[in-house]
């Protein structure tokens, strides 16, 4: 509790202590026929406890009324408490606790609102966490701490474990592992080694590194993200205006019933010649005018709103506004793109076929051949024999995996094994290997050489080898599909996506294969990125008004697209400020179940504020045709208001967990 | 121009009070406030004076709710 709250809680014990004294001191010297002490003593006794708990209240309503801005809740808690004062006061019964207690309850809800904000604002923060106090700068051998801000790009950095990085950059010595998880919501730790890009965020677990920044503290992705984070529920959700446009009619329209309730029935039963009753038409329209305050809508929805966005960033989406969590959850069809979103984006070889050897001696003479080409093919298959490392499909699941990881053995290409080395435009190499002569390229490169070759029946590039003259099998190469993109489409449906469409520059028959493999419903194949805006457009246009369509990229030359979408979704966005830019949504990591996450997480808002709508409202109405029939008297109806409000903010931090979902 | 205080005040809808208020003053041309960040942020029209500006938005929001805040 701060210092305000502190002193809201004494008024308040103080205020009820007061009270309670009075009303017994009341009971033993105030009432009956022959009194000691006459009412206006008590009158006066009782304004005590009621000043010390209202008098902000009453000035604040004066001082609105003074500044033409009348109807808010101070308005309508003065009012109603002074009234029910005042009419204590004519009917000379003594009974001033009403209003009191009215006012006490009033000032514990808004204590306790008040709390509720305070401590979901401190778990939101402390989760976004992230902003590094200071960097080990090293200067001349010797390490100094300075603000990040001061350090300049291209400076030497020390991260010690347990310490945050401060600032993008390059490790240069050390090796270690990081924990993404404030950032990507991941939490198995990253290795990271020499030569390897660090992103700041990130905090250093085993090793010493040393690092050298590339970028400033400013455009470093800490320093974006905080930007994103903060600014993001400035964006305000039509939920949110429409609460705030309702609070600006609804003051007025209640406050004008209660005055309708007070003088209507009593003029019309007067009319029939009936006792007006005055007093208890004034205290039913004094009750009405406290169940009305609506605290609980205004500020449970922009709670909930501000906790679904820190629980989703949490979970390592991030969310540039509340409107978008709005369209997030209605998204009815996502289009992605295929390179980048659902595959690595990056060619690996894929496997080995029809080979006359063991096909790592034969990845090492091809490894070989290509060693001085810099052709994407080239450098895919000479990572592939220097990791170890290779795809294939599973048979029996269909999924991508990883076959062979030969970490073990780290494997060099040794430059003096090749002889002379000839492009042959576009179509491939001819090489000698230890000596050997070794043809490698495409079906065009083996029918020139006259070696007969054995096509491939699998999707992707093949590249054959022909060694002396003898054909010794081809290595398939692919853009591999990411490991969780089948269960992310699956998760897509179960999460009632309707339809799921793959965008992609590829060949009909690659983009297809991985279309079936993945599970999509529609897929277009063959677009250039000019193409893709036409085809978001295209489903734009045949998708019905309320849904919304949602397209995932990877941020890399899908700008366009991204804008263009209902609402665009990038993906892997560490490190990449475009797609922060682009972007409504921003998914941390490059995993694409995760897309499926955040819609969830979206929906479950959405959930709870129309909960918090629908139930705030509805015991509203309820207790206002309560109040107005005389069934609920003032303290049930401060109870109402209160309780729902307490209700409706507990309702709104579990936005917040989204572990769950 | 954009700039962003940090803001204090109690309630939501004395959040929304100030936001209506900070975006009837003169000079600025469009004004959010934020209150689960405790955050206002102004924008301001092209050649305005950034603090004489925010002094008068500061006046009107103490004039719609005198228990606000916002740090200059």
């Amino acid at each position: 509790m701060n210092r305000k709250q502190r002193k809201m809680l004494i008024r308040i014990l103080v205020a009820a202590a007061l009270m309670v004294v009075i009303r017994v001191l009341y009971a033993f010297l105030g009432e009956g026929e022959d009194v000691a002490i006459k009412e206006p003593f008590w009158f006066l006794m009782y304004m005590v406890p009621y000043l010390t708990v209202g008098y902000d209240i009453l000035r604040k309503a004066v001082k609105g009324i003074r500044n033409r801005q009348v109807f808010d809740e101070n308005f309508l808690m003065a009012v109603a408490t002074v009234g029910v004062i005042a009419l204590a006061l004519i009917k000379k019964n003594g009974d001033y606790t009403d209003g009191i207690a009215v006012m006490l309850f009033y000032q514990v809800g808004e204590l306790f609102q008040s709390y509720a904000v305070g401590k979901s604002r401190r778990s939101i923060s402390a989760l976004m966490d992230i902003r590094p106090d200071y960097a080990n700068l090293e200067k001349d051998g010797e390490i100094e701490q300075v603000d990040p801000d001061e350090v300049e790009p291209g400076s030497i950095i020390v991260v010690k474990p347990g310490e945050k990085v401060p600032i993008d950059g390059v490790i240069i010595d050390g090796k270690t592992t990081l924990n993404t998880s404030a950032l990507t919501g991941e939490s198995v730790p990253r290795e990271a080694d020499v030569n390897d890009e660090i992103i700041s965020g990130c905090i250093n677990l085993t090793g010493v590194i040393r690092v050298r920044t590339t970028k400033a503290f400013g455009e470093s992705t800490v320093s974006k993200i905080l930007e994103l984070v903060e600014s993001s529920s400035s964006r305000k959700s039509r939920s949110e205006n429409f609460i705030s446009r309702f609070a600006k009619y609804y003051t007025p329209i209640v406050c004008f019933s209660a005055l309708a309730l007070a003088l209507l029935p009593p003029v019309v039963l007067l009319i029939l010649g009936k006792a007006p009753r005055w007093g208890m038409w004034v205290y039913r329209a004094l009750t009405f005018l406290v169940i009305s305050c609506p605290c609980a809508l205004v500020i449970s929805i922009p709670l909930t709103f501000f906790a679904g966005i820190g629980g989703a960033s949490r979970a390592g989406v991030l969310v540039k506004g509340s409107n978008y969590l709005e369209q997030l959850a209605k998204t009815g069809i996502v289009a992605m793109d295929k390179t980048g979103t659902m595959t690595k984006g990056v060619f690996e070889v894929y496997g080995i076929h029809h080979s006359t050897m063991d096909g790592a001696k034969l990845l090492e003479i091809a490894a070989h051949a290509e060693c001085f080409s810099t052709h994407p093919i080239a450098l895919s298959i000479r990572r592939a024999y220097v990791t170890g490392q290779m795809w294939g499909i599973d048979e029996a699941t269909g999924e991508t995996v990883l076959l062979s990881s030969d970490s073990e053995n780290v494997h060099t290409i040794a430059k003096e094994r090749v002889g002379s080395v000839e492009e042959i435009g576009g179509n491939g190499i001819a090489a000698l290997v230890d000596g050997h002569e070794v043809v490698i390229g495409n079906a065009r490169l083996m029918e020139r050489y006259g070696v007969e070759y054995i096509p491939c029946h699998h999707v992707g590039t093949i590249v054959h080898v022909a060694i002396d003259g003898a054909y010794a099998g081809h290595i398939l190469i692919s853009d591999v599909v990411k490991p969780t993109a089948a269960q992310a489409i699956r998760e897509m449906h179960e999460a009632g996506i309707r339809k799921t469409v793959v965008l992609t520059g590829d060949a009909k028959a690659a983009a297809e294969a991985v279309a079936k493999e993945l599970g999509v419903d529609e897929v277009r194949s063959e677009l250039l990125p000019a193409d893709k805006v036409t085809a978001v457009e295209e489903l734009l246009a045949r998708k019905s008004a309320r849904e919304v369509l949602a397209f995932v990229g990877d941020g890399i030359n899908d700008a366009p697209v991204l804008s263009r979408a209902d609402i665009g979704i990038a993906m892997g966005a560490l490190g990449s400020d475009a797609a922060i830019e682009a972007a409504d949504v921003v998914l941390m990591d490059d995993d694409p179940v995760k897309i499926a996450k955040a819609i969830r997480i979206a929906r479950k808002c959405m959930r709870i504020v129309k909960e918090n709508i629908i139930f705030a409202l509805g015991i509203k109405v309820l207790c206002l045709l309560l109040g107005a029939f005389g069934i609920a008297n003032m303290l049930m109806a401060i109870f109402a208001d209160v309780g729902v409000m307490v209700l409706a903010v507990l309702n709104a931090i579990r936005a917040l967990y989204v572990d769950s979902v | 121009m954009k700039k962003s205080y940090k803001i204090d005040v109690d309630c939501a809808n004395c959040a929304n009070k100030m936001e209506e208020a900070a975006n009837k003053t003169a000079g600025v041309k469009n004004a959010v406030v934020n209150f689960m960040a405790l955050k206002m942020d102004v924008e301001f029209e092209d050649g305005a004076d950034v603090k004489a500006v925010m002094k008068d938005v500061l006046k009107n929001c103490k004039k719609v709710e005198d228990d606000c805040e916002i740090f200059l």
